[in-house]
């Protein structure tokens, strides 16, 4: 980085960071990573004008600039919305955006049909991950939802328009990355809908991006439509010389057979190149790629869970709590054997006939020590 | 009597065409501007008249225009936003309709002042026969000498071209107005930018309401500090109110901004008092996006002092007991008439308005709707007017564009001031229909909810 | 469904109005020239629209569906636009509506068997002062009250025998 270039000072949550004048305040917060950053529905790195409408990543400005430190007076989307030098922003530490948030979440919610156990997004859906961190548990709406037919757009891509929060995302795909648009918004307020007017297949070569960029499940892929949930298949890097696009996928495994070809996503869930429709729909054989290696997936997500050991998964580190904590014990966490009697380490549960019962917990010997409890200390920390 | 500036002519046989109103003093102020004045001038004359945007947001319109973005090499334009829609409002028809030369004297002067050699009027759709009384005024200015090249031999050129929308109330909102002058769905923009800075084609442009245009006309004629002396304090010059609901005397009226509601709504000279003998039960003073006030509450603030019809007196006391003056869209309500019903057929009208672009308005509006019918017509519950507060308390604020404060705004303010007309339709699920039920202590104090 | 000479010389001229490129812009009011013509618009005089800008039919779809005054499906030779938004409301809109779908026996949003009427309710067309009002082609009725109504209904039958 060069000296001369002034760079903006933005502070997000307490944490400051520096970064190039221009960026937007959702960015900034990528930078520093983990809850600082707001969750976002509609903005999309690589779409230009995306962004704006979710109102999901909407934050609270404390300062407006270190030469003009006033607070904003309305939250602002973070998405759209650049640093200035000695920005003080709050995510996480505001109420008032938290419950904005919640406010949204459950406006994005009112007419979703929440089928999650019938659609192909689950276990990969911005919209589950948000209500889940940021949702209420349970609906106020006492109304019948807003539905929409489902429509076939040609033979890869189907539209459950139901399920659409209205992101825009698939219009700035066909805009930007295709070289004709036959999809778009028609009507408006809740009638506004993603449609073609007349009955119409997308077949541009790049036209399947726009179900890489859906955060939800409208727009799904007809080859996968129900083959697994993705949980059970497991991403791998591939690629392929291909004449239209960079050839550089995810290929998604049950077993040694490829159920799904998508983009590679970044951590934001967004795809780091365009893919055409030929790597996506049509390579389905393991011949057709070279496989580079598992693909890396968030720890949090439920598509990690259990396959595969190293970096990728849950698997148990070996490492002590003293070295990854360098020198500290943890004071948060306790074994839980030492309170409770369920499940004890030595009793392998599979091993059990049935259903596990109380009686095939043996009663620990009294060893006339205290059980471990959790200290004031931590007490007040958690609480 | 009340001062008149805008009005002061509209019963002048002939004034909507070129010859009387020139013979009665039209374009004087454009040949006053144009050969005496600079730009510069001019803008610092609109800055001291202290005039402020007459579409509802009351922006100081000197102030706005000083914004404007004047890069190397790129055209400016100037918008006047004829799209009123905001319900209770129809000024500004009356002016075009009545007064065009007027509008297009203001709309030459602002256009030499902001550098906009092509100037558009968008006007909403459904004034369909506007537009030809708007062309005619257009093209007689211009046989005349007043439109076209180098008007009055300064050099400067302008053409003045009217452009319908086709039914949308959000074309109002300058961004939304701008996309649909583009010929695109309008769907307000993100601001920033500003229009400008880009605006109609990412270049820079001011939009201003018709009423706004039409006021440069005496501004210029009078100047700016004669025009400030009308009215009080930031409230200067004269405002078209357009009155309408249950009144005798419905229609377009223009005060000077001293005097008192009371003496707007009970004077011969303006409404004439409450329809058909009856009681005042509430207003909507400034269109139907702002607060409405019961009877007590409007005529005197919280304070009890008398309340004027100007933007400082009708928004004293905040949202808690005050309102607005808005866009001067002035509905009263008589004694008989269901506040519930009202805020139902308002909270409709945004639902059908919302553009569907950001989920709080799209979805809260729809939801405000549901529930709101659902107890106007008995099937609410009381849980249900905590929730709509609750609904309406997080549309407000978070929105794109101002729409969401304009929906949640009416509800908010209903439920404040009428809560027990609310738990009424709860509490009374078959007598709810009947709409003429009165709310008996519509005059008492009211206990105000924050 | 193509333009008429006059229509497609008017065009022409709005084009004009606007920058190189910039020709979308006379979308809004192209189709309501296409609709003065046409009566309503079709998926054939949409792409006839799209082309004559240089747009793809999708962009002439969204805006015509955004718009309210776009009729994207035939509508009676007379339509009745009945605003029915606050103002006209405490004014006794309710009763108007009613009234005239009683009396041509057809709800909101339907047309009479013979073609004649349509009846919409519409939100406000911003004559609030004058209520209860609607709009009917061009122009405003206001102060509507039945009798009005009764005379309005008349003199279209009237016309619509006369030009027959």
């Amino acid at each position: 980085m060069s000296e001369e270039k002034k760079l903006f000072k933005v502070t997000i949550d307490g944490i400051t960071i520096e970064v190039e004048p221009g960026t937007t305040i959702l960015n900034a917060a990528r930078q520093i990573g983990g809850e600082v950053t707001p969750p976002a529905m509609c903005y999309y790195t690589k779409l230009k004008n995306s962004g704006g409408k979710c109102r999901t990543c909407l934050v609270e400005v404390a300062a407006g600039s270190a030469a003009d430190p006033r607070p904003m007076p309305k939250l602002v989307a973070s998405c759209r919305t650049t640093v200035m030098d000695g920005m003080v922003v709050k995510n996480t530490t505001s109420e008032r955006v938290l419950d904005a948030r919640e406010g949204v979440v459950e406006f994005l919610l009112i007419n979703h049909p929440i089928d999650c156990p019938i659609c192909d997004q689950a276990g990969e859906c911005d919209l589950q991950d948000l209500s889940y961190v940021h949702g209420a548990d349970a609906s106020r709406f006492d109304f019948e939802k807003r539905t929409f037919v489902k429509h076939n757009l040609g033979p890869y891509i189907q539209l459950h328009m139901t399920r659409c929060i209205m992101c825009y995302r698939c219009v700035y795909v066909a805009d930007q990355v295709t070289n004709k648009r036959v999809h778009g918004i028609l009507e408006r307020g809740d009638k506004a809908e993603i449609a073609t007017y007349i009955e119409k297949a997308l077949d541009n070569d790049f036209i399947g991006n726009v179900i890489d960029v859906c955060p939800v499940g409208a727009l799904t892929d007809r080859t996968f439509r129900f083959k697994s949930r993705v949980w059970f298949t497991k991403p791998v890097k591939a690629h392929r010389d291909c004449s239209k696009c960079c050839g550089k996928v995810h290929a998604w495994f049950r077993g040694d057979e490829i159920l799904r070809v998508t983009g590679r996503k970044d951590q934001w869930g967004e795809v780091e190149d365009w893919i055409c429709n030929e790597c996506r729909f049509e390579k389905k054989s393991i011949h057709d790629w070279v496989i580079e290696g598992p693909a890396e997936i968030n720890r949090h997500s439920v598509i990690s869970q259990g396959h595969y050991s190293g970096k990728v998964g849950t698997t148990k580190p070996n490492e002590p709590f003293s070295k990854v904590m360098k020198g500290r014990q943890p004071n948060l966490l306790m074994d839980i054997h030492s309170v409770s009697e369920v499940n004890p380490p030595e009793l392998d549960l599979s091993a059990l006939p049935g259903p596990a019962h109380s009686t095939d917990f043996p009663k620990r010997k009294d060893t006339g020590e205290e059980p471990l409890t959790i200290s004031e200390k931590s007490k007040g920390r958690l609480g | 009597m009340g001062v008149k500036l805008l009005l002061d002519k509209v019963h002048i046989e002939g004034i909507r065409y070129y010859d009387a109103y020139r013979k009665n003093g039209g374009y004087a102020a454009v040949e006053k501007a144009l050969k005496t004045m600079s730009p510069e001038l001019i803008v610092d004359e609109v800055k001291k008249s202290g005039l402020r945007g007459r579409g509802g947001a009351g922006f100081p319109t000197g102030l706005k225009w000083s914004f404007i973005a004047k890069p190397e090499g790129v055209p400016r334009h100037l918008v006047c936003n004829a799209d009123e829609s905001e319900p209770g409002t129809f000024k500004d028809r009356y002016l075009m309709e009545f007064l065009p030369h007027l509008l297009i004297e203001g709309l030459i002067i602002s256009s030499f002042a902001l550098g906009s050699n092509v100037t558009f009027i968008y006007i909403r759709g459904e004034y369909a026969w506007i537009p030809e009384i708007l062309e005619q005024a257009i093209a007689e200015a211009k046989a005349n000498g007043w439109l076209g090249k180098n008007i009055l031999g300064t050099g400067f050129d302008c053409e003045i071209y009217v452009q319908r929308g086709a039914g949308a109330y959000i074309c109002g909102e300058e961004t939304a107005l701008l996309e649909s002058l583009e010929g695109k769905r309008g769907n307000p923009r993100i601001k920033p930018p500003f229009p400008a800075v880009k605006g109609l084609w990412d270049r820079p442009t001011v939009v201003n309401n018709v009423e706004t245009l039409a006021a440069v006309v005496p501004v210029i004629n009078m100047g700016g500090e004669a025009y400030a002396k009308i009215g009080v304090g930031r409230s200067t010059g004269t405002k078209l109110i357009s009155a309408c609901g249950n009144i005798n005397k419905p229609g377009v009226y223009e005060i000077d901004m001293t005097i008192s509601v009371e003496e707007f709504i009970y004077s011969e000279t303006y409404c004439g008092g409450i329809a058909k003998g009856k009681r005042l039960k509430a207003c909507i003073p400034g269109g139907s996006s702002v607060p409405i006030l019961p009877a007590n509450l409007l005529l005197k603030t919280a304070k009890g002092e008398t309340r004027y019809m100007n933007y400082e007196s009708l928004s004293d006391g905040g949202f808690a007991t005050g309102s607005m003056l808005g866009s001067g869209g002035f509905i009263v309500l008589d004694e008989d008439q269901c506040v519930v019903r009202h805020t139902y057929t308002l909270a409709r009208f945004y639902r059908h308005e919302s553009c569907g672009q950001c989920s709080p308005c799209r979805e809260g509006t729809l939801w405000m709707d549901k529930i709101l019918k659902n107890i106007e017509t008995g099937k609410g519950k009381k849980k249900d007017i905590d929730l709509l507060w609750d609904v309406q308390r997080r549309i407000e604020g978070n929105t794109i564009c101002p729409l969401g404060d304009a929906a949640a705004w009416p509800v908010a303010a209903a439920i404040r001031h009428f809560r027990d007309e609310f738990e009424w339709h709860v509490d009374h699920p078959d007598e709810c229909l009947k709409r003429n039920f009165g709310l008996a202590h519509y005059a008492d104090p009211i206990e105000v909810v924050t | 469904m193509e333009f008429t000479v006059e229509r497609l010389q008017k065009v022409k001229e709005i084009v004009a109005r606007y920058p190189d490129g910039k020709q979308k812009s006379a979308l809004l009011p192209v189709l309501h020239l296409m609709q003065e013509q046409e009566g309503w618009l079709s998926v054939e005089s949409m792409d006839y629209v799209a082309s004559l800008l240089s747009l793809e039919p999708i962009e002439v779809y969204e805006v015509a569906t955004f718009y309210t005054m776009y009729n994207l499906k035939p509508v009676g030779k007379y339509m009745f636009e009945v605003c029915r938004t606050g103002p006209c409301m405490i004014n006794g809109s309710d009763e108007i509506i009613a009234y005239i779908g009683d009396k041509l026996g057809i709800q909101p949003g339907e047309t009479t068997a013979d073609g004649l009427f349509t009846l919409k309710t519409v939100e406000c067309l911003g004559a609030c002062g004058y209520a209860p009002m609607m709009q009917m082609g061009k122009h405003y009725k206001e102060h509507l009250t039945k009798e009005k109504v009764d005379a309005i209904i008349e003199e279209c039958r009237r016309n619509a025998a006369m030009n027959n």
